[in-house]
């Protein structure tokens, strides 16, 4: 048998290893190469405008995505705007007001709620979610701001606004659990500066943790979005999947992942799957570059 | 003296509303679990796990093919994922620096981040379109794009926590170092790397959106690769979104001991994560 | 070959050797013999450069990325650092005992001391278990231990889990044993254990231990090397080092006016 210096059997192990690693960051650019290839049809034959032409109609051949575009948008908004500031403070809960003990209680209840399906998100929502919005919580808003556009029509329960609160729901852990290990980095000497100048807790939490975390809060944010903007089931059961775009947020829409997840198995023409696989190209980019971003704002954090 | 006063009320509203988001927080958490455990407990019997659906108007009927489904698919996306993630763990933890190393580092930051549903398509058109049928193998390979990245990440961070002097000790007993990678630092890690993995299967079993047009979902049972196979999140799916009350009952009941599976291996795993954490602080 | 300590054969020795981290040169231009079956013991203030220079002695220093060695050590007249030389094999002729003990962790007892052995091919139960049993001894640790081989190395105390460590250098018997401070983490109690079976298995061996501790290196040491910044200023009998040493430097450490 052939016997091989240490070194070279080492150089083998690293071939390997190295291999393996290559063959992955291959797979992320098949992945980007296959949803390419099989939008190509569609691209080729809607071109750019595909993303702000507005009907979507399979059985006419008519593919406009700006319907899901608006769909994923909307809800992904809405849902950041409720969730951001509450897992701003239920990380600051977690770090400067309860004792280390109770808050890695706290921490992994937040967690626990990541680690729901999505699929059970939706059941509890149709079941639960959908039938409160419906019953209550439309026609108190309608009550109080009817007089906006966003809050006029008839809510059936089932709308952006049931899909925008279980998303807030659902990306409240990937927000504060990096907020919380973003403001768990600031030395404590500068918090006793802070109250070394009189501050009330309130003042300090301001002035000591909020304001130095900004960029890093922001990478957060944007991690968040990530997550909306490809959450499927959940919101796929709870927006009613109607391509329409509206003022009102009791009516039902569309998201690009609803529309994937429910037209896909059925799409027998070739330009209607070229179309779903264009959108899946086009929610990829968008989550693509939002991570992208995400990391960069970390980088350039760890950097300072 | 007023001045201050108002400074007191702001201080006291602000923890308040800190207190009021933790319960907004954790109310849908303690709601869903109430619900999904109140309704699922009262729809489950011993035939959900021993029988195969019974057609539309036959009460009764059971999951049995979709749990089934479900241990299959992950294990085929597990066979696919660990041996590929712990590789790179390897190789993460051993060359830190090298380029090799940034590049597949965020390469998994980016894979992590792709929308499920995203993955299915991608699984459906590199193995259901040359298959020409739906199989669990296709909902397989979906499944382990999305554990790739998990298990690579925890294999990484649990094989940086050895200690340097270990891989020290190892080369001066004269070993090369890919003896000692491999029999102290990864042999002597096992049932961490294992965590990373329990981690793993538990997100990647609730899963649905990859398994749509990948495992599909069958009325009955099936033991073939090769063949479309139920799973419990799709099976949950059809039943949810199905008008008969049936159904929507072995939904929640499927719903109920998909939590059960999936929240019990994810606290098992976090842990032991944990105590692995506090053991290498001190 | 006779097995008398005064058997005076040399064989290791350091040639013009020099060590660096990236551009900062730890050590200095070294050069210095130690004969077969003494204690050899290296002084000096900390940040001296004596443990790099211990761990150039086996060629583990150029496992930390940035490193380089220079010069040459020969062992037993063959230079370490020759490109048709296997790192393997020189790391199995000269062993290492290190400043924290660090018994492999999910390793029992038995395992630790043969792990050298089993992953270099030896299986059969019955030597390993020989060669354990007698190692341990060595070790003085056997009548400690023997009693529970299967419990894991990390449940020991401090000094029982540095004296497995030696134990497991000595399994795959190597001519020369080197130690990095190995008591500096232990107990006065444990220490003494160390430096007695240190006496012991130099009947076998040849040892080369860094270490801060100046009565330590009187007590157990044959020859002393003492170093300031990456350079040995003396090298010499210890009863000589320790009694009248030669350079003004040595003289005002070991008194305890610098360092």
């Amino acid at each position: 048998m052939l016997k091989l210096k240490s070194k070279s059997q080492d150089a083998l192990l690293f071939y390997i290893l190295r291999l393996i690693s290559i063959l992955v960051i291959g797979l992320l650019l098949l992945i980007i190469y296959i949803l390419f290839k099989s939008a190509l049809p569609s691209i080729v034959r809607n071109g750019l405008s595909f993303i702000l032409k507005s009907d979507w109609n399979p059985v006419e051949e008519q593919f406009g995505a700006l319907p899901f575009i608006f769909g994923t948008l909307v809800t992904s908004v809405i849902a950041l705007v409720l969730a951001t500031p509450i897992s701003i403070f239920i990380a600051l809960f977690m770090c400067e007001y309860l004792p280390k003990s109770i808050s890695r209680i706290v921490s992994l209840l937040v967690e626990m709620v990541a680690a729901i399906p999505s699929i059970v998100f939706g059941l509890w929502g149709i079941f639960y979610l959908a039938p409160f919005v419906k019953e209550t919580l439309a026609p108190l808003l309608k009550n109080y701001f009817g007089y906006l556009p966003f809050f006029q029509g008839p809510s059936f329960g089932i709308g952006i606004l049931t899909a925008s609160l279980i998303l807030a729901i659902m990306i409240v852990p990937t927000i504060s659990s990096i907020s919380r290990s973003i403001f768990e980095l600031i030395p404590q000497h500068q918090k006793e500066a802070a109250y070394a100048m009189g501050s009330t807790k309130y003042e300090m939490v301001k002035l000591a943790i909020i304001t130095p975390s900004i960029s890093g809060i922001s990478s957060a944010v944007v991690l968040g979005l990530g997550r909306a903007l490809g959450e499927t089931m959940a919101v796929t059961m709870l927006i009613g999947n109607s391509p329409s775009i509206t003022k009102s947020i009791f009516a039902p829409a569309a998201t690009m992942a609803s529309v994937m997840a429910n037209e896909y198995t059925d799409a027998n023409t070739p330009m209607h799957i070229a179309s779903l696989c264009y959108i899946a190209l086009l929610l990829f980019i968008i989550t693509f570059l939002s991570n992208l971003i995400a990391k960069t704002i970390v980088k350039k954090l760890s950097k300072t | 003296m007023n001045y201050r006063t108002i400074r007191n009320i702001k201080n006291q509203f602000f923890m308040m509303t800190v207190i009021m988001s933790a319960v907004l927080v954790l109310l849908p958490l303690f709601l869903i679990i109430k619900f999904v455990f109140t309704q699922g407990m009262s729809s489950l019997n011993f035939s959900f796990f021993t029988e195969i659906p019974k057609p539309v108007g036959e009460s009764g009927g059971g999951m049995k093919h979709a749990i089934f489904g479900t241990m299959y698919v992950v294990f085929l996306g597990a066979l696919l994922a660990v041996p590929i993630g712990i590789t790179c763990g390897v190789y993460l933890s051993e060359f830190r620096k090298s380029k090799l190393s940034k590049t597949l580092k965020l390469t998994i930051d980016l894979m992590s981040g792709i929308p499920s549903i995203v993955i299915g398509i991608f699984a459906y058109l590199v193995v259901v379109i040359p298959m020409k049928s739906f199989s669990a193998l296709a909902g397989g390979v979906a499944l382990s794009i999305i554990m790739l990245p998990i298990i690579i990440k925890t294999s990484e961070e649990i094989l940086k926590l050895v200690p340097d002097h270990l891989r020290e000790a190892g080369l001066a007993l004269g070993l090369p170092r890919w003896k000692v990678i491999l029999f102290i630092i990864v042999k002597g890690n096992l049932s961490n790397l294992l965590t990373g993995i329990i981690l793993a299967i538990s997100r990647a079993s609730g899963e649905t959106a990859p398994l749509l047009f990948t495992a599909f979902g069958n009325m009955y049972m099936s033991y073939e690769f090769n063949k479309p196979m139920a799973t419990l999140p799709v099976q949950i799916y059809t039943y949810a979104i199905s008008p008969f009350k049936d159904w929507q009952r072995q939904a929640w009941a499927g719903a109920f001991v998909l939590m059960i599976l999936i929240l019990s291996m994810n606290l098992f795993a976090r842990y032991v994560f944990l105590k692995i954490k506090d053991k290498k602080g001190n | 070959m006779s097995s008398n300590s005064n058997d005076e054969k040399i064989i290791l020795e350091a040639k013009a050797l020099e060590a660096w981290f990236g551009d900062f040169q730890a050590v200095k231009g070294i050069n210095v013999h130690y004969f077969e079956k003494t204690i050899n013991a290296i002084i000096g203030p900390s940040g001296c450069g004596k443990s790099t220079y211990l761990r150039c002695l086996n060629r583990i220093h150029e496992e930390i990325e940035g490193t380089k060695v220079m010069g040459e050590v020969l062992l037993e007249g063959k230079n370490i650092y020759d490109k048709s030389i296997d790192v393997v094999d020189v790391r199995k002729r000269i062993g290492m005992v290190f400043q924290k003990p660090n018994p492999f962790p999910t390793l029992s007892i038995l395992e630790n001391v043969v792990i050298g052995l089993r992953l270099q091919g030896i299986n059969k139960r019955s030597t390993l278990l020989e060669i354990a049993e007698s190692c341990l001894k060595k070790a003085a640790l056997w009548e400690e231990v023997k009693d529970k081989l299967h419990s894991q190395g990390t449940s020991l105390s401090g000094g029982q889990q540095q004296r497995l460590c030696i134990a497991r250098a000595l399994a795959i018997n190597p001519p020369v044993l080197l130690m990095d401070e190995p008591t500096s983490a232990l107990d006065p109690i444990a220490t003494a254990k160390i430096e007695e079976l240190m006496n012991e298995i130099k009947r076998d061996y040849t040892v080369i231990i860094v270490t801060h501790n100046m009565q330590q290196a009187a007590r157990i040491s044959d020859y002393t090397s003492f170093f300031v910044y990456g350079k040995m200023v003396e090298h010499g009998l210890s009863s000589d080092i320790f009694t009248n040493p030669k350079e003004k430097q040595t003289e005002d450490y070991i008194s305890g006016r610098f360092g």
